[in-house]
């Protein structure tokens, strides 16, 4: 006999001030199979779930549906308590009365209590047909792989690897560090940025659990939380770091000087190289592309002068393959590209327009110019530099919506630089707003401001040409006037973007992007390290703009979901994934092009109908990869897929209810 | 290539020269301009600045009179054809305005004009037709381009990119002269408030003027006629008020095509400027 238990939830205001809360449990009441109908404040709350689990066992209930909040918020609290009560979890619907009837229809109350109303309805002739379902386990790989080597993966590969677990860094550069040890010094402690990341940098290269792979990117991924096999493919670097000692004679000799991708193109670096002196592995690598030797079978000095015979010219890449239990993404920013949208700032035709990171290199004592800042044109030492904040952030029209939140800490920071170390100096920043919203942050833009920085709130809106030097002209909106400015040099804080490929990198990896590109975390409040697929995790600015002390709390946060995890032996699997009936499935496979989890496989059984020697081919669901999506019960031909807790039988017994009941109103009428 | 041609009223008074060129350059390199019977004045910024729906009935109602000579519009006044291409967009999308328009000029219009610029229109050819014709390449000029505001602003009908326009710099090219790379392109040379406030005219056009010579121009190449008026006829006051000491002839960039094409100065009216251009032309070998 079904017993169908209701609990309607006023979750304080949030429902109940606008649903008729105890009405809707009253109509509950008079439902088929309903034996208990109930309303109650705060039903997430320990009282109430004592209270569903007294009435489970009081009114002999063996189905529960609770009219509340999203089941994305509560669905797992429920379960538990009704499992505790001795329910199967899988017993439990939930009615989302909160996000789809009060907060949409609040101006609305009536329709608000009548959508209630239908959708508790649905829901009681849903969970009817609700079967107990069980949780299957797999084994779990202890050993995690983490993307991209800034600070964020760093973090997040050191503290796995402290917790005792294997860890594999694969970093697409020839070093680690990313963006953080191209830094200066960092707001707002002014710390010197290559003091606190290169000991981190060294720690990885010498923990015994951690497996360091640079120049080289991930190419494919398979498998699933626990178990996934990675291919890598690990870049030709033409050395052989078995051998080489890092002595440096090859890179003093090499002839072939190119712009130094570390310096932004203000240095040279060699055709053999490390990228700065403090690189992780601190070992060379050859970009062939510019090497005479491996383009045109010229020079070859480099092997001459390798006094361990390091260099090998037929290096080719390697394809290496992994197996993994998790995987952190940790693959950083990129900064916009400005010359291809400002054209009012010169598209970059003027040398002495230049970007934040490119000052963070000329203020670094081992930069290209030692630490002087000067003008790229001719080297002089400026006297009045312009700042310009918002330069492809805020700025829809051409670039994007969001605040790349560290521009304006960054931008005080260089601002107090110029004051600092050019002696009657000024600095001009426009700025649109200044948000200052970090610990000390306020503090230290205050402090630029007080040593004499000229905050000026407008737009620029034209940079010209004026003999050598630069006109800024722009319009500070407080005082209502135009403004021009002599300037020397102009710093644009550009946009923080999604690091390049890393589109594509989420599609080989297997999770989905957000609308401009960065990663997708599984919740924006309470699940903000791990990406929608389960068994990966977020760290850093790929999820979103952000600075360093945010960087490494996501790090930290990562590693602990993945150790958590390793923890266990084995895990448990969902059981609401697709099965698929033999006895109906034609196998015509339409399942497995839709399914955007590859969970779908061929799979050859005797065809009783023809006898045991004949086969035909069924489609077959692996239970780990399914996510329990429903596309292929969508788009099953035959009706041969169910998905468990959302079958064909319960969605259309949830429909009948609905519109029986619409048809009744309608003869009433 | 024939267009329905909407000459203006510039065309008709202060910048006869640019009405004179254009249609002869156009007979030149074989594109046929017929004039829409019975156009009126666009309106230009007075008109839609006292009135939006003014503003685009005016242009609305001579955008129906070209769709009834079933061709395509150029302008060559760099306002008539901001204002008639404006138009014909908001025509196109906004279908209750269009409805309201329709009502007023009582001739209705839809949106299925295309509209063109007369730098557009000639740009058209490719440089392969333009260099076939040119006879007298123009060497020894050093142009300043100015654009000015209209052609290129707003984005959605802007003829070329608002910050380094360079349509008429590659015209100016192929025909054998020499472009400067310069920041005022697109700065404004103060427009209409000649009439109202001459004092920021003034100011901001003795500024482009400065900028040009700076960049070691002998010619300032515009195709706007209200720029024009502003470059070349106040260029007397500037020096007078400022003290500078300009003589910088001013050309529409149809009359530069025109010489190097072959036409006779007489023919481009190049007389009837305030800077005396003769010394300039003599330049060109
Ligand atoms: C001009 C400027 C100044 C700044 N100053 C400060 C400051 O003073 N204080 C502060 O707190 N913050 C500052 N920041 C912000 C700071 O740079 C970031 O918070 C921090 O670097 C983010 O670290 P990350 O590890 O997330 O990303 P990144 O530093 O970008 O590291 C990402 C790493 O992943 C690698 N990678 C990318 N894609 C792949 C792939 N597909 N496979 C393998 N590897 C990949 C990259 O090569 C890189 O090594 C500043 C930023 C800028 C632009």
């Amino acid at each position: 006999m079904i017993r169908v238990g209701v609990f309607v939830c006023w979750c304080g205001s949030n429902i109940g001030g606008i649903v008729d809360v105890p009405r809707v449990a009253k109509e509950a009441a008079r439902f088929p199979y309903v034996a208990h109908s109930m309303d109650y404040k705060y039903t997430c709350s320990e009282p109430g779930q004592k209270m569903i689990i007294e009435a489970i066992k009081k009114y002999k209930l063996n189905r529960v549906v609770i009219a509340s909040c999203s089941p994305r918020l509560h669905e797992p609290t429920f379960r538990k308590t009704i499992a505790r009560a001795g329910l199967n979890p899988y017993l439990l619907e939930m009615v989302n009365i909160r996000e789809q009837c009060s907060w949409v229809h609040a101006k609305e109350p009536d329709q608000a209590t009548a959508k209630a109303i239908d959708l508790v309805r649905m829901a009681v002739a849903k969970a009817i047909h609700l079967k107990p379902l069980y949780e299957g386990s797999i084994p779990v790989t202890k050993k995690a792989l983490v993307i991209g080597g800034g600070i964020a993966g760093i973090q997040a590969a050191l503290d796995i690897a402290d917790a005792g677990y294997r860890v594999i860094l694969v970093e697409r550069e020839p070093t680690i560090g990313g963006k953080m040890v191209m830094l200066d010094k960092t707001f707002p402690t002014l710390d010197c940025s290559a003091c606190i990341s290169t000991p981190k940098m060294v720690a990885v290269a010498q923990h015994p659990n951690i497996e360091l792979l640079t120049y080289a990117e991930v190419t494919g991924v398979t498998g699933f939380i626990g178990n996934f096999s990675v291919t890598v493919r690990q870049k030709a670097r033409y050395v052989d770091h078995s051998k080489c000692t890092g002595c440096g004679t090859c890179w003093g000799k090499c002839p072939q000087k190119v712009p130094s991708e570390f310096d932004l193109n203000m240095g040279t670096r060699k055709a053999i190289y490390i990228p700065f002196p403090q690189a992780v592995p601190n070992k060379p690598c050859i970009d062939a592309a510019s090497c005479r030797r491996i383009t045109e079978q010229k020079c070859g000095v480099c092997a001459k002068v390798c006094p361990v015979g390091a260099i090998n010219y037929e290096d080719r890449d390697k394809i290496l393959q992994l197996e993994v239990g998790a995987i952190v993404i940790a693959t950083g920013y990129d900064l916009f590209d400005w010359t291809t949208a400002y054209g009012e700032y010169g598209y970059g035709k003027f040398p002495d327009v230049i970007t934040g990171l490119q000052f963070e290199r000329m203020v670094n004592a081992s930069g290209p110019t030692g630490g002087k800042i000067v003008r790229p044109s001719d080297g002089k030492e400026p006297k009045n530099v312009v700042f310009i904040k918002c330069v492809g952030s805020r700025d829809e029209a051409k670039g994007k919506a969001y605040c790349s939140r560290v521009c304006c800490l960054y931008t005080a920071k260089h601002a107090h630089q110029v004051l600092e170390k050019i002696p009657g100096s000024q600095a001009f920043v426009f700025y649109m707003d200044v948000r200052a919203p970090g610990k000390a942050y306020e503090e230290f833009y205050q402090r630029t401001v007080d040593e004499g920085a000229r905050y000026i709130r407008g737009r620029v809106s034209k940079i010209c040409r004026q003999g050598d030097k630069l006109l800024v002209k722009g319009a500070d909106t407080l005082l209502g006037t135009q403004v021009e400015i002599e300037a020397d040099l102009v710093v644009l804080a550009t946009a923080m973007i999604p690091s390049r490929n890393s589109r594509q990198l989420a599609q080989v990896v297997g999770f989905s992007t957000d609308k401009d590109g960065f990663f997708q975390e599984a919740h924006p409040k309470l699940r903000p390290v791990e990406a929608g697929t389960a068994g990966i995790f977020l760290a850093g600015s790929c999820q979103g703009p952000k600075d360093i002390p945010d960087t490494v709390a996501q790090g930290g946060a990562a590693a602990v979901k993945v150790c958590a995890l390793f923890a266990k032996q084995e895990i448990a699997t969902d059981p609401m994934i697709a099965e698929v009936n033999e006895a109906l499935c034609t196998g015509c496979l339409n399942c497995r092009e839709v399914c955007p989890y590859k969970a779908i496989k061929r799979k050859t059984i005797p065809d009783k109908a023809r006898g045991q020697a004949a086969e035909r081919t069924v489609a077959r669901v692996n239970s780990s990869l399914c996510q329990g999506c429903g596309c292929c019960a969508s788009s099953c031909r035959s009706g041969a897929i169910n998905l468990n807790g959302f079958t064909d039988e319960q969605i259309m017994s949830a429909v009948k209810a609905s519109l029986q009941h619409q048809r009744l109103l309608t003869n009433r009428q | 290539m024939k267009y329905a041609y909407f000459p203006g009223c510039c065309d008709h008074t202060s910048a006869k020269e640019y009405d004179i060129s254009t249609r002869a350059v156009c007979k030149n390199l074989g594109i046929e301009l017929i004039d829409i019977p019975d156009w009126s004045c666009c309106g230009s910024t007075p008109g839609h600045s006292t009135s939006h729906l003014l503003g685009v009935a005016l242009s609305a109602r001579n955008l129906a009179l070209v769709e009834e000579m079933g061709l395509d519009c150029t302008a060559s006044c760099a306002a008539c054809y901001q204002r008639l291409a404006l138009a014909n967009m908001e025509m196109k999308n906004d279908m209750k305005l269009c409805e309201k328009i329709n009502c007023i000029t009582g001739k209705p219009y839809h949106g299925g004009v295309k509209v063109k610029s007369i730098v557009e229109v000639v740009a058209e050819l490719g440089p392969e037709q333009i260099t076939a014709r040119v006879l007298k390449p123009l060497e020894n000029l050093k142009m300043a381009v100015y654009y000015g505001c209209l052609m290129v602003r707003p984005k959605e009908i802007q003829v070329d990119d608002p910050e380094n326009p360079q349509i008429i710099d590659k015209l100016m090219r192929t025909v054998g002269g020499e472009v400067v790379d310069w920041s005022y392109k697109t700065e404004c040379c103060g427009g209409g408030l000649a009439i109202s406030n001459e004092d920021i005219v003034l100011r901001l056009t003795n500024k482009i003027l400065k900028e040009a010579v700076d960049a070691g121009v002998n010619c300032i190449v515009t195709a706007c006629p209200l720029c024009h008026f502003n470059l070349d006829m106040r260029q007397k006051k500037i020096n007078k008020i400022f003290g500078t000491n300009y003589h910088l002839p001013v050309f529409y960039f149809t009359q530069l095509i025109g010489l190097a094409t072959g036409l006779k100065p007489g023919e481009l009216s190049l007389e009837t400027h305030f800077v005396d251009t003769r010394e300039v032309i003599k330049l060109i070998a």
